[in-house]
């Protein structure tokens, strides 16, 4: 039975919270049952920010996870304070443009991206490393498919954001590539 | 059906519009500001009006003012806001008035902070205000169920003529989730011949909040006191999920009755047997087919976002037939599926071999 628990975090203003929702929206779009929760505290007014996204095919509990299987970090406060909680043998993708420290445990199975990198390299530097790590983590771990990912970000930007919804289907190609070929 | 992921704040608000609503009076408060954003370009949509007050005071007495046209007519706000708005809800019960009022709770007391929290429910359920009276109050769990039960409350109120609190927190305002717009069916409600609407060639009618005659004030109690008995009688709701001769029943309501789903079907992982009692109207509060869930279990477990609230009618219902236990967490954390089922374990242990 397909059941995610996926926790995304790093700092205000790289677009955590749009990847959760992107994510989110993507599996209701396969017709999972979804749920998206923002950190909204203090964090927003700067700093951190997280969301936990869970997708999966019964009704959905708990929208927090002790424990979820899936860990999207993308700087290095987030890093210390998130793998501790991650499930044994889940998965971990790592923006290590941002984050130098080694992972510690051995139960994880640990995705590097160099997402920052990858976005100078390929993209002009345009910040859009939230969807550079979507098309990562998706290449590795099909939560939903790259199509329904794709209709997310029509479905968030399209006609409102043109630009930024060209932007972010290219970001999305060259994480995925980065993964299928091999990172 | 169109499937829409969206956010508990903006649901409400869209519900809201949906079943009728073109006033609200409201002052802003983390963390349910998305209801004032939303409507504040929603309603003008419709013709409707959208103000924000000077305080959370003026705003209930708006409502007070606009309910009493028959109008459909909400505010909302979190605890703090809500306080302010006690001596308002007591006049809009007293004068009968129908409206919907949300309160996205956080950690109280005091300013307290903005993180989720039920430490509201005393206020919500046990009148809030001066005097003798109620509020039908509604806690949703999901963000569907937070759409439904607003097309809900405004029938409630319209057809009890009484405020209706729908009482959420800040997770429910805040998460997104799918949710579908089912315009639901109700059974057809009584013409406002109350409503002050300018008297034309009509009678003189006149809605207020007093009686300065003993009698006539008791009257007005009784007349209170009877619709609320009506409550009891006609309008419970609760859901009930998991195993029907469980060892552990959980009560919970609105976030931790979701993740006391959890709670349970974990808990058959580790051959638990498990059962949950959620209920939806918090008043009329669902006393008597709580109590028959509760003589099938070994042990109630009531967890709760404060220290022991919903509990007192908990304990109440079940009339001391099973032991009742509790666990709560206040000032915005959240329970967690793994310490709740550690204390099953043990409760199971220690505790409930020693009561039975």
């Amino acid at each position: 039975m397909k059941h995610h628990e996926i926790l995304i975090a790093g700092f205000g203003g790289q677009g955590i919270l749009f990847l959760g929702r992107t994510l989110a929206l993507a599996g209701m779009f396969e017709g999972y049952e979804v749920s998206w929760y923002p950190s909204y505290g203090p964090e927003m007014r700067g700093g951190t920010a997280n969301c936990t996204v869970i997708v999966s095919e019964e009704e959905i509990g708990a929208t927090i996870s002790d424990h979820p299987d899936i860990c999207i970090v993308m700087n290095e406060p987030s890093f210390h304070r998130f793998v501790p909680l991650v499930r044994p043998k889940g998965l971990l993708v790592v923006n290590t443009s941002l984050v130098r420290t080694h992972c510690p445990r051995e139960d994880l199975e640990v995705l590097p991206v160099p997402a920052n990198d990858l976005a100078r390299v390929y993209l002009n530097g345009a910040e859009v490393t939230n969807t550079i790590i979507l098309g990562a983590l998706l290449a590795r771990c099909p939560v939903v498919c790259r199509k329904s990912a794709e209709w997310a970000l029509a479905e968030a930007l399209r006609g409102k954001r043109e630009s930024l919804y060209t932007l972010n289907l290219k970001a999305l190609g060259v994480g995925w590539e980065f993964v299928a070929k091999g990172g | 059906m169109e499937k829409v992921l969206m956010r508990g704040n903006e649901a409400v608000a869209e519900a809201a519009v949906r079943a009728g609503c073109r006033l609200y009076f409201g002052y802003p408060i983390t963390p349910q500001n998305e209801i004032s954003e939303y409507l504040s370009f929603r309603l003008p949509q419709v013709g409707g009006v959208f103000l924000q007050a000077e305080s959370e005071v003026a705003a209930i007495h708006m409502i007070y003012g606009a309910a009493s046209t028959g109008a459909r007519v909400m505010t909302s706000s979190s605890g703090p806001g809500i306080s302010l708005m006690q001596e308002g809800l007591s006049s809009l019960a007293a004068a009968e008035l129908p409206c919907v009022v949300v309160n996205m709770s956080r950690g109280g007391p005091g300013v307290g902070n903005i993180q989720p929290a039920q430490s509201d429910y005393f206020q919500a359920v046990k009148g809030g205000g001066h005097g003798d009276y109620r509020l039908i109050v509604l806690a949703p769990s999901t963000v569907q169920e937070l759409v439904d039960l607003t097309y809900r409350a405004f029938y409630l109120a319209d057809k009890y003529r009484n405020p209706v609190e729908i009482l959420g927190d800040g997770m429910l305002g805040q998460m997104m989730e799918p949710v579908v717009f089912r315009d639901p069916e109700f059974p057809p409600l009584p013409p406002k011949d109350w409503a002050v609407r300018g008297k034309g060639n009509g009678p003189r009618k006149w809605i207020v909040c007093f009686d300065l005659d003993p009698k006539g004030l008791e009257e007005l109690n009784l007349r209170l006191w009877r619709k609320y008995r009506r409550l009891e009688e006609e309008e419970v709701d609760y859901v009930t999920f998991g195993c029907s001769e469980p060892e552990v029943l959980l009560v919970g309501f609105g976030t931790v009755g979701r993740i006391l789903r959890s709670v349970v079907r974990e808990g058959e992982k580790e051959g638990l047997k498990l059962a949950l009692f959620r209920p939806i109207t918090l008043f009329p509060f669902p006393k008597k087919a709580l109590q028959e869930y509760a003589r099938k279990a070994r042990a109630v477990l009531v967890v709760e976002m404060n220290l022991g609230q919903m509990l007192e009618d908990v304990e109440l219902a079940v009339r001391g037939e099973v032991p009742v236990f509790f666990l709560g967490h206040t000032g915005g954390v959240i329970p967690t599926v793994e310490e709740v089922l550690e204390y099953i374990h043990f409760l199971l242990a220690k505790e409930v071999r020693v009561w039975k």
